[in-house]
This record gives structure tokens, C-alpha cells and sequence, in this order.
């Protein structure tokens, strides 16, 4: 059966040690979590995973299901296979003391990334966007010398309920 | 009412109408223990933590209540892991209390400290830290609903001292807990297509688990099976789900499973598995594992559907209210079988069981350890509870042994956990103490937990212990005899205490039987006995366990031992 990447929406109640069990439970059978975003809904006492995995549909419902069994656990949703809006974001430090100063400025402007913070001798980027347009960013800016990034996890949202 | 977190622990334990606590003391909880000490709470005092779990957990699969036991700190609670790894895999509902220093110094490596919570979070259902006297109450109160909902499995709290000695209001009429496990019924569509499926089969198969007997559904299935002549096979967890004297009882299946049960799996065409997981040991290699036939699993855990074995028809419920629904959907629409398709199904099976019985061979001078087992059930009528620790001995209970009524064989199947036998035997005793309760063991296994003679000596705990012993660890050395070319690396046991000196030293009365006419007379004179009794049996050391699959192999394929034994 074909392995894609799945993304899995899971509503949990916002308890100590709730991440470490999901986490247990995919890690303790061996399925890794490629990416992963938490925080509380708009009731504060539940929270919101949604994470990533590659795998079959036959694994992904497997740890559907396994996940279900956890006490905190209120709802898994499979976001893969409904339509559905996926957004990640990337925080990147580029130097401004080097060389590439005047094509960094040039690549700022071409494709309209936002600045959110511009000092003397850094700037700082704020990117979001879809997996395949943070990739096309991060291709873009390589060249260019990152000194640092940050990247969250996917986040997503299913189009109807 | 303000109450202290001892009083409130043992008031709630009240509610949940715990009869008995199986623990062992420590500096952590001896606020709790001076507070039973006060109340004068039914306790056994262990000697080892793990024997306060598998007491416990003994306890609630004799009784289907929720076990319970109290431990400190620290090795108090690393000692209860096995234990409660132990009932996790054969989902028995435990609630474990582990005593836990003071929130202030949680983190700070505090002498008896460990996190027990994160220990035991991949092998308990769910487990908690009181934070809070404020939530004391109220958690203990959700982890016996969760211990026995659903899939039931163990429950663990972690009590940090100063809760305990902190002050609250407590009124058990206003502790109120969310519901965690709604109540699922199949559509009525899957009974219409069990219905067909059935009008479809030429030869049928039940295949019965451990969730029949957790599910108490037993009878349910007993009907089922008779009025529409459905033979029947179990898992070691199923047995006692149906009568083990019933014509239609095939015996068990999978590794050590009878022939005619594996070739019933392997010919069927329609294999109703109910209360089961499909464990390794039963299916053998899962492409040939009932090959020919369209599966129907029933079980209340959707992550057990299709988790080893893909299935036709999977209906998620309580076994005994999807029993009953599909009871009552066969009758409304009339479902007969039809007789001469039946017949010949049948008498294909009883074609099977002639032409390779289980059996073994009581000849010479040496005891037969399938001997020493019919023979107590011969002298019991199998009016007994049986408890077994884990081997050979384990496997020949399980064949040799009719069991015809549930939650009657207490072993542990998933884990296979040594040292099982003695402790389970204990709380079983103690929930039903005018029954006969043995605990068939072997040598290797009744050394890990030997010490808990003390506390049925102490108690006047009056178990039996059946001790098959071959002075090996019998079942690695069966399979360093088949598949290692007889290296018997450290499998040897034959540096082993005198047990009846052993037994005696623990004010346990020790008996020993060395040739196959003393058997009858020393099984008579133990079970008679009102006081706990250690029966050394010197038993053939290297009798194998047959029919064996090879781990690996088809379930068809068996190997059934030496000309001899199968004559």
C-alpha cells in the first residue's frame, strides 16, 4: 500500500503529560512524528495536536485508533483525506555584514517577505505558507546565508466540518 | 466535613466497595497506613511488591472487581512494574496506589524518588499524579471507572505525602467524573451480514478469548454454539469461556493448540472471533492463519480490529450485548443451519480428534507431569480454581486440564510473567476463601516469587501448590533441544532448594511424590489439608510440550513429539 505523509488533528484535554502519552504511544510502536504543533483551543482546559506521520492508511488507522484508547484523547481526525488547508512558518535571521547584503535586500523585495525586525547588521524574516512554498523560501534563501531558522510544525484546518 | 487525604482515600475506597487491599508499607505511605491501622481496613502484607499486584490482579479476574494495592515510594513502586505490565497485556482492572515524596521535592531526586507516572505510562490504561487534595477524591473515583470500562487494564495513582496528610471537604454525593467510555451498539447491518455470512458457511468456527470472559458472556456464547452446532477452539486467555466438556470444545489453538483445533482454523470457512487479539502465539504465520475463511472479529477495542489479522466483518461492542443482539437477529429471522453440510463439518473434526488426541505416555518408574494434572482434576471434578505460572507446566494445564466454567484458570497469557502463579493464587483464595484454589507451578517460576509462602503461612491463606519438577527451565529447554541442537545453555536447574524443607521453613507443609503410584495419595492428602501446601512432584525432565508449531511456522504444520507420546 502507498506511504504518504498523513496529518492527524487530534483534540485532547489540556492535562500534564498529555503530549508524552501521544508521543509514547506512536514512539513505544514505532512510528515516528514528523511534525508537530500544540496549543490550547478556544476553551482553554482543551487543547489541539496536529501532528504528521508517514505511513500506509493501514498504519494511520492503526494509531488512529491507538490513540483513541488514550483517556485524554477526545477526537483523532485524519485531515489527509478531506480537504483541508495546511500552513507552516519559518523565522529566519540573515546577516547583513557579509557580501550578499545588497542581494539579500533585492530577494526582501522581489518576493515581498515580510521584515519583522531590520537592525544594522541582521534582519529577521517571518515566512508562512504551505509545505511546498516554505520549501520553494528555503531554497531561495540558502544562497543567500542563514544564520539561523526556526520551522513549526503543520498546522491545519479542514474546509467543512 | 473536613477530612485529612487518608481519611478521604479510604472512605473513597469504600464507595468503590473494595473489600481488600494487597501493599506493603513504606516511609511515603505510612500515613496511609497508619489511617487503615485506625479503620482496621482488610490488608494482606506482601512480601515483595510485585506479589501485592499479582494478588490484586488474581483477585479481580477470580472476582471480575477491580483489584487493588497499596505500595510506597520509590523500589515500592518500581516493584509493582511487572505487575501491572502484567495485567495491562491480559487487560485486568487494577488500581495501583504508589505513595510519592512531597510535591515540593518531585523533581529533586528526594530520597525514594521516582517517576512512576512516566515509568508506567506505556504499560498501565492511564495513570495519575495528585497534585492537589482538592482532586484526590475525584481522581480515585475516575480510575476505578476507568480500571473497569471498555477494555479494562490498570490504573495507577501516585499519592505525593503531603497530599495525603493536607486537609479537604469531601462528600462522596458531590464527586462527579466525566464519562469516558460511551456505550457502542453495532448496526443492525452487520447482524444482517453476520446473518448471510452464516447462511453462507459449509463449516463454521468460533474462535472464543479473554473478552468473553471479561465481557461475562460466557452463556451467551455457550447458546450460541449449541443451538446452531458451532464447534468451538479458545485462546489460553478464553479457556473456561465454554464448557471444556462440551463435545463442540475443540481444545485450544496456536502454538501448543491441539491438532484437530489448528486444522479446524486451518480448514474452516468462517471463523467468528470473539474477545480476541490474535497474539502471535495463536496465529502462528498470519498469511496461512485461517487461510479459507472470511473472519468476524467482535471486540469492545477498535485498535484490536485488523491489528494482525485482516477481517471480514468487524463488530466493535461488549461481547455480551453483541452476543445478544446477534442471538436475537438469528431467531427473528429464523437462521438454520443446514444439517448434512453441518454433520459432515463435524464429523470431519471428530475425524481429526481421533487421529491425533492430545495424550502422553504414563509408563516406567518416572511421573508424567500430564499426569499429576488430570489426576487433580480427576480428584477435584474440577470443582477448583487453578492459577499456573509460566512453561511447560503452564502449556499441559491448559491441554490437560477441562476447565468448563469462566474466570477458573487465572494465568498470565500476554506478558507470561514467571512468578505469577503463587500470589494470583493468594488474592483468588482471599476472594473466595471456602474454594479449592491451586497454583499448578513450575520449578523455575515458583522461585521468583517463593517469598509470598510467608504471607499464606501468615494469613492461613490455605493454597495448594501443584510443583511440576523437572529441574529445568523446561520450556527454553524444549526449544534448545528442538532448535539449538540440545545446548542447554543455563537452563539447567538442578541447584535447587529442597522445596519441602523450603515449604516448611515458611510454616507451609511440604509433601513429595517421586513415583507415579504416589501422585493420587499426595494430591488426596495436600487438597485435603486445611493449611497452604507446597506438593513436590519429581517429574520426567525433559517431557516436551505437544503438538508444538514452530515459532514462525503455519499452525497447520505441527510437530507432535516422539512416536511414543501420540501412540
Amino acid at each position: 500500500m502507498e506511504k504518504k505523509e498523513h496529518i492527524i488533528s487530534i483534540l485532547v484535554h489540556n492535562k500534564p503529560d498529555v503530549l508524552a502519552r501521544i508521543a509514547g504511544t506512536l514512539g513505544g510502536k514505532g512510528y515516528n512524528i514528523e511534525s508537530l504543533s500544540v496549543n490550547s483551543t478556544m476553551q482553554y482546559e482543551i487543547s489541539k495536536i496536529v501532528m504528521t506521520t508517514f505511513g500506509t492508511q493501514e498504519t494511520v488507522t492503526r494509531i488512529e485508533n491507538q490513540l483513541q484508547r488514550l483517556v485524554d484523547v477526545i477526537q483523532v481526525d485524519d485531515l489527509t483525506n478531506v480537504e483541508s488547508i495546511h500552513r507552516e512558518m519559518i523565522l529566519v535571521r540573515l546577516n547583513l555584514t557579509t557580501d550578499k547584503k545588497e542581494q539579500i535586500k533585492k530577494a526582501v523585495d522581489t518576493n515581498k517577505w515580510k521584515v519583522i525586525v531590520s537592525a544594522d547588521t541582521y534582519i529577521i524574516l517571518e515566512i508562512t505558507g504551505d509545505q511546498s512554498q516554505i520549501d520553494f523560501a528555503l531554497a531561495k534563501l540558502t544562497p543567500l546565508g542563514i544564520a539561523d531558522i526556526t520551522r513549526t510544525g503543520i498546522i491545519a484546518l479542514n474546509l467543512e466540518n | 466535613m473536613k477530612l485529612k487525604g487518608t481519611q478521604i482515600l479510604l472512605k473513597a475506597l469504600e464507595e468503590e466497595n473494595v473489600e481488600i487491599i494487597f501493599g506493603y508499607p513504606g516511609g511515603a505511605v505510612l500515613d496511609i497506613y497508619d489511617q487503615l491501622f485506625k479503620n482496621n481496613t482488610k490488608h494482606i502484607l506482601v512480601r515483595h511488591e510485585q506479589g501485592a499486584v499479582h494478588a490484586a490482579d488474581g483477585y479481580a479476574r477470580a472476582t471480575g472487581k477491580v483489584g487493588v494495592c497499596l505500595v510506597t515510594s520509590g523500589p515500592g513502586a518500581t516493584n509493582t512494574v511487572t505487575g501491572i505490565a502484567t495485567a495491562n497485556m491480559d487487560s485486568i482492572p487494577l488500581v495501583v496506589f504508589t505513595g510519592q515524596v512531597p510535591t515540593g521535592l518531585i523533581g529533586n531526586d528526594a530520597f525514594q524518588e521516582c517517576d512512576i507516572t512516566g515509568i508506567t505510562r506505556p504499560c498501565t490504561k492511564h495513570n495519575f499524579l495528585v497534585r492537589s487534595i482538592d482532586d484526590l477524591a475525584v481522581t480515585i473515583k475516575e480510575a476505578f471507572d476507568i480500571a473497569r470500562s471498555g477494555r479494562p487494564g490498570p490504573v495507577l495513582i501516585d499519592l505525593p505525602k503531603n497530599v495525603m496528610a493536607a486537609q479537604t471537604e469531601y462528600d462522596p454525593a458531590n464527586v462527579k467524573i466525566r464519562n469516558y467510555e460511551a456505550p457502542y451498539r453495532p448496526a443492525p447491518k452487520k447482524m444482517a451480514n453476520l446473518l448471510e455470512m452464516l447462511m453462507a458457511a459449509k463449516s463454521p468456527l468460533i474462535m472464543t478469548g479473554g473478552g468473553v470472559i471479561l465481557g461475562k458472556a460466557s452463556d451467551q456464547l455457550t447458546r450460541l454454539a449449541r443451538k446452531y452446532q458451532i464447534p468451538v477452539t479458545g485462546t489460553l486467555m478464553g479457556l473456561g469461556s465454554f464448557p471444556g466438556s462440551d463435545p463442540l470444545w475443540m481444545g485450544m489453538l496456536g502454538m501448543h493448540g491441539t491438532y484437530y483445533a489448528n486444522m479446524a482454523i486451518s480448514h474452516c470457512d468462517l471463523l467468528l472471533a470473539i474477545g480476541v487479539r490474535f497474539d502471535d502465539r495463536v496465529t502462528g504465520t498470519i498469511e496461512t492463519f485461517a487461510a479459507n475463511a472470511k473472519i468476524v472479529q467482535i471486540d469492545v477495542d477498535p485498535s484490536s480490529i485488523n491489528k494482525n489479522v485482516a477481517v471480514d466483518l468487524p463488530i466493535i461492542g461488549d461481547t455480551t450485548a453483541v452476543l445478544n443482539d446477534l442471538l436475537k437477529f438469528l431467531d427473528e429471522h429464523n437462521y438454520t443451519y443446514e444439517a448434512g453440510e453441518r454433520k459432515e463439518w463435524l464429523d470431519q473434526i471428530a475425524e481429526w480428534k481421533e487421529k491425533v488426541p492430545l495424550t502422553y505416555c504414563q509408563n516406567g518408574k518416572v511421573i508424567k507431569p500430564q499426569f499429576v494434572i488430570e489426576t487433580l482434576h480427576k480428584l477435584t471434578k474440577g470443582d477448583v480454581i487453578i492459577t499456573t505460572e509460566v512453561g511447560q507446566h503452564q502449556m499441559w494445564t491448559a491441554q490437560f486440564f477441562t476447565f468448563d466454567k469462566p474466570n477458573t484458570l487465572i494465568t498470565s497469557g500476554g506478558l507470561g510473567t514467571m512468578g505469577f502463579g503463587l500470589p494470583a493464587a493468594i488474592g483468588v483464595k482471599c476472594a473466595f476463601p471456602d474454594k479449592q484454589v491451586v497454583d499448578i507451578a513450575g520449578d523455575g517460576s515458583i522461585q521468583m516469587n517463593i517469598q509470598e509462602l510467608a504471607t499464606a503461612a501468615q494469613y492461613k491463606i490455605n493454597v495448594k501448590i501443584v510443583l511440576l519438577n523437572n529441574e529445568f527451565l523446561g520450556m527454553p529447554r524444549q526449544w534448545q533441544e528442538l532448535f539449538y541442537e540440545k545446548r542447554y545453555s543455563h537452563t539447567d536447574m538442578t541447584y535447587a532448594p529442597d522445596f519441602v524443607k523450603l515449604a516448611e521453613a515458611f510454616g507451609v507443609v511440604g509433601l513429595r511424590a517421586t513415583k507415579p503410584e504416589e501422585v493420587e495419595a499426595v494430591l488426596k492428602e495436600g487438597l485435603a489439608l486445611d493449611k497452604p501446601v507446597l506438593m513436590d512432584f519429581r517429574v520426567s525432565r525433559e517431557e516436551g510440550v505437544y503438538p508444538m508449531v514452530h515459532p514462525g511456522d503455519s499452525i497447520a504444520n505441527m510437530s507432535l513429539g516422539s512416536r511414543e507420546m501420540i501412540n
